[in-house]
């Protein structure tokens, strides 16, 4: 039992890397809107995602748009003038932010989408049923979330970390980096000192529950990777907390 | 129609001028004015650049078009409309009618004008500036001036031209036409720091980091820039504080701290930088040397401290950005970040960004109202009086001061994207500097 377990903790953490870089934002993909009639001069919208948002060197993630009221579309980098709508297969080559914008004779509009490129980590091996330390943390850990400009942990983010903290006692060998984030609406400075205090704040409350200092690094993206681009509270919720990422 | 361009030099404070005219005003929580405020501008005739070789690019006209945009947006400076000019362009003095010019339409006071010669290799282009209420006098400037016979040439010659001229119409204070505007641009992808003409002109890409670069601040030589950077190390990527000399081109090394490193400022000597750090936990205020050394916590207040800036004219006091006291808000302290003291705006809201005029006296800032739209308004730091610079056009953040003191550049989402404006430091003369992807974070070039 004890050497098995040595050789399964062997294959998880040659997955480390992978998972590192394979845990970044989700996207929110938007429903395409139904075509509303051409208008004169009326603001052009326009969405953008893709799937997956994080692939290996070498294989390729699918962006799709949305616009409206927009007449010429450009994706950069590397795509170029595209159809009001549609999707292409892209191979970035390393971590790429995908922008684009839709211009019409109301003004312009820009998206983005984020895909992450991990390095050439070995494939996961497909004959283990055992679920991987990557899936065990995408189970068990879960983000803290926090209110409008707050470093505060609220009474749910409390609940979600003490959970955390169970799962971290259970596994005295995973050791974890905590990432703040914003949601757009402040400055990039003060989002940047503020998602530091998020990610400071779950690791204190961490560490009050018997969790060690030395297993948890604390950083902050301030509001510069959203897990979802729309510009309401429902998205500013989900950009408002502290991430947890399995580190090595 | 006679006038002394003497009373010019009046306008070299120009914004002192516009707040002391407003002195009364002290009831009301904000208030807005125009440029000038009857004191009239020196009318300045600019005829076509005459060429005086045969060019295989359009050369002269584009010194000349460079030459008239940047005494336009001066800000000093009335020209006067082509449609009303003689019909001969002056090459040299013996060829300039001076009744002809100060005659209504035209009814100029000054002509700034010159030739263009070329050897296929080389432009030279002789430039003249004459008081023609004065034509007796000698040209209040003559000069020559040489470069390579390329369209970018052809603009940084126009832009010496203009900072000449500038220079002594506005009574010695320097013109901006040859500074630069550092900026962050995602046009290539990914956020990396980029460096254009103050114009919008020559945008060049200086960092390839392929990650998050922010906050670009020019050391007050104008030989590096400090920035945010966000680096990889052992597994953890975290804001850190970067380095790029201007002068070598490339990176230097800057020591790596603890947590979230960000938002760096130079000391007007150029000898130390502030910055946010969270290398004790929370994010405070931090000094070191311009290479890093000498470590030092300069804030001890609970909440986040950041946005610094030393005043660049005494360098005896810094303003920041605090929310310690609830919303984030301005606060001024001594330069070694004691006496901290909040800076009351008369209504709510989220007050950030702050930026020190060259002379020390104003402070531009911007400004979340409850509404919840960004505005930039300056404030004159001994009397707290405000200034509304923007209003009613998407989200304006982030302003910068050219070194005239003259002009602001700041970051607007007024054309539907996040691009680089500048304008007057009044409020008026707003310009789109950038177009492609997404622009933010401006800083204006020191010289």
């Amino acid at each position: 039992m004890q050497s098995g377990s040595f050789r399964r903790l062997g294959i998880w953490l040659g997955l480390l890397v992978l998972v590192a870089f394979a845990s970044g934002c989700k996207k929110k993909v938007a429903a395409t809107p139904p075509a509303p009639p051409p208008a004169p001069a009326v603001q052009p919208t326009v969405t953008l995602s893709a799937s997956p948002t994080s692939v290996n060197a070498g294989q390729s993630s699918t962006l799709s748009w949305t616009s409206t009221n927009a007449t010429d579309l450009d994706i950069e980098p590397g795509v170029g003038k595209v159809a009001p709508q549609g999707s292409t297969p892209v191979n970035p080559t390393t971590s790429t932010t995908y922008t684009i914008t839709a211009t019409g004779s109301g003004g312009s509009a820009t998206a983005t989408a984020r895909v992450d490129v991990s390095a050439g980590a070995p494939p996961p091996p497909e004959t283990n049923t055992q679920p991987t330390m990557e899936e065990l943390f995408e189970q068990n850990v879960k983000d803290a979330f926090f209110d409008l400009d707050k470093s505060d942990l609220t009474e749910d983010a409390r609940a979600a970390l003490t959970k955390d903290a169970e799962f971290l006692r259970s596994y005295q060998q995973v050791r974890v980096s905590i990432e703040g984030h914003c949601d757009e609406r402040g400055s990039t400075e003060y989002n940047l000192a503020l998602g530091q205090r998020r990610a400071e704040a779950a690791k204190n409350f961490l560490i009050s529950l018997g969790i060690s200092g030395d297993r948890m690094e604390t950083t902050s993206w301030g509001k510069e990777r959203p897990f979802c681009t729309e510009h309401d509270e429902s998205c500013w919720h989900q950009n408002r907390r502290a991430h947890f990422v399995l580190a090595h | 129609m006679r006038r002394k361009w003497k009373s010019f030099s009046a306008l070299i404070g120009l914004l002192a001028f516009v707040l002391s005219a407003t002195q009364t005003l002290q009831a009301q929580d904000t208030f807005t004015t125009g440029t000038g405020l009857g004191v009239k501008k020196a009318r300045v005739a600019v005829p076509d650049t005459v060429a005086r070789s045969s060019f295989s690019q359009p050369l002269p006209k584009t010194f000349h078009d460079v030459l008239w945009n940047d005494l336009q947006y001066s800000g000093i400076l009335d020209l006067v409309s082509p449609s009303f000019y003689p019909l001969q362009s002056p090459g040299q003095p013996s060829e300039l009618n001076a009744s002809a010019w100060t005659a209504a339409p035209a009814n100029a006071y000054m002509v700034a004008y010159g030739n263009m010669t070329t050897d296929g290799t080389n432009i030279a282009f002789a430039g003249f500036l004459s008081d023609v209420t004065n034509p007796s006098s000698p040209p209040a400037l003559q000069k020559i001036y040489r470069g390579a016979a390329t369209d970018a040439d052809a603009r940084r010659l126009a832009h010496q031209f203009a900072d000449d001229i500038i220079g002594i119409l506005s009574g010695g204070q320097p013109g901006i036409a040859q500074t630069k505007i550092a900026y962050v641009s995602s046009h290539g992808g990914n956020k990396e720091i980029w460096v254009m003409d103050y114009d919008g002109a020559n945008q060049q890409q200086l960092t390839h980091l392929r990650t998050i670069s922010l906050t670009p601040r020019w050391s007050p030589d104008a030989s590096r820039i400090a920035f945010t950077c966000f680096e990889p190390y052992r597994g953890v990527t975290s804001a850190q504080i970067c380095m790029y000399s201007m002068a070598s081109n490339r990176l230097i090394s800057f020591p790596r701290y603890r947590g979230t490193n960000s938002a760096p400022a130079w000391s007007p000597d150029g000898k130390q930088i502030v910055f946010t750090s969270s290398l004790s936990g929370d994010p405070e205020l931090y000094v070191a040397d311009a290479d890093g050394g000498h470590l030092h916590r300069i804030t001890f207040a609970t909440g986040v401290s950041t946005s610094a800036a030393w005043n660049p004219k005494t360098g005896k006091q810094l303003v920041f950005v605090s929310d310690r006291a609830g919303d984030p808000a301005l606060y001024l302290s001594d330069a070694d970040g004691s006496n901290p003291e909040k800076l009351n705006m008369p209504d709510m809201g989220y007050v950030i960004d702050p930026a020190w005029s060259p002379n020390g006296q104003l402070v531009a800032f911007s400004w979340r109202r409850p509404s919840g739209n960004y505005d930039i308004y300056l404030m004159d730091v001994a009397s707290r009086q405000l200034l509304e610079l923007t209003k009613d056009a998407g989200r304006n953040e982030r302003p910068s001061w050219a070194p005239d003191g003259r002009h602001l550049v700041f970051e607007s989402t007024r054309s539907g994207s996040r691009q680089i404006w500048s304008m007057l430091a009044d409020g008026t003369q707003a310009r789109q500097l950038t177009t492609q992807g997404q622009n933010e974070s401006p800083n204006w070039s020191p010289k």
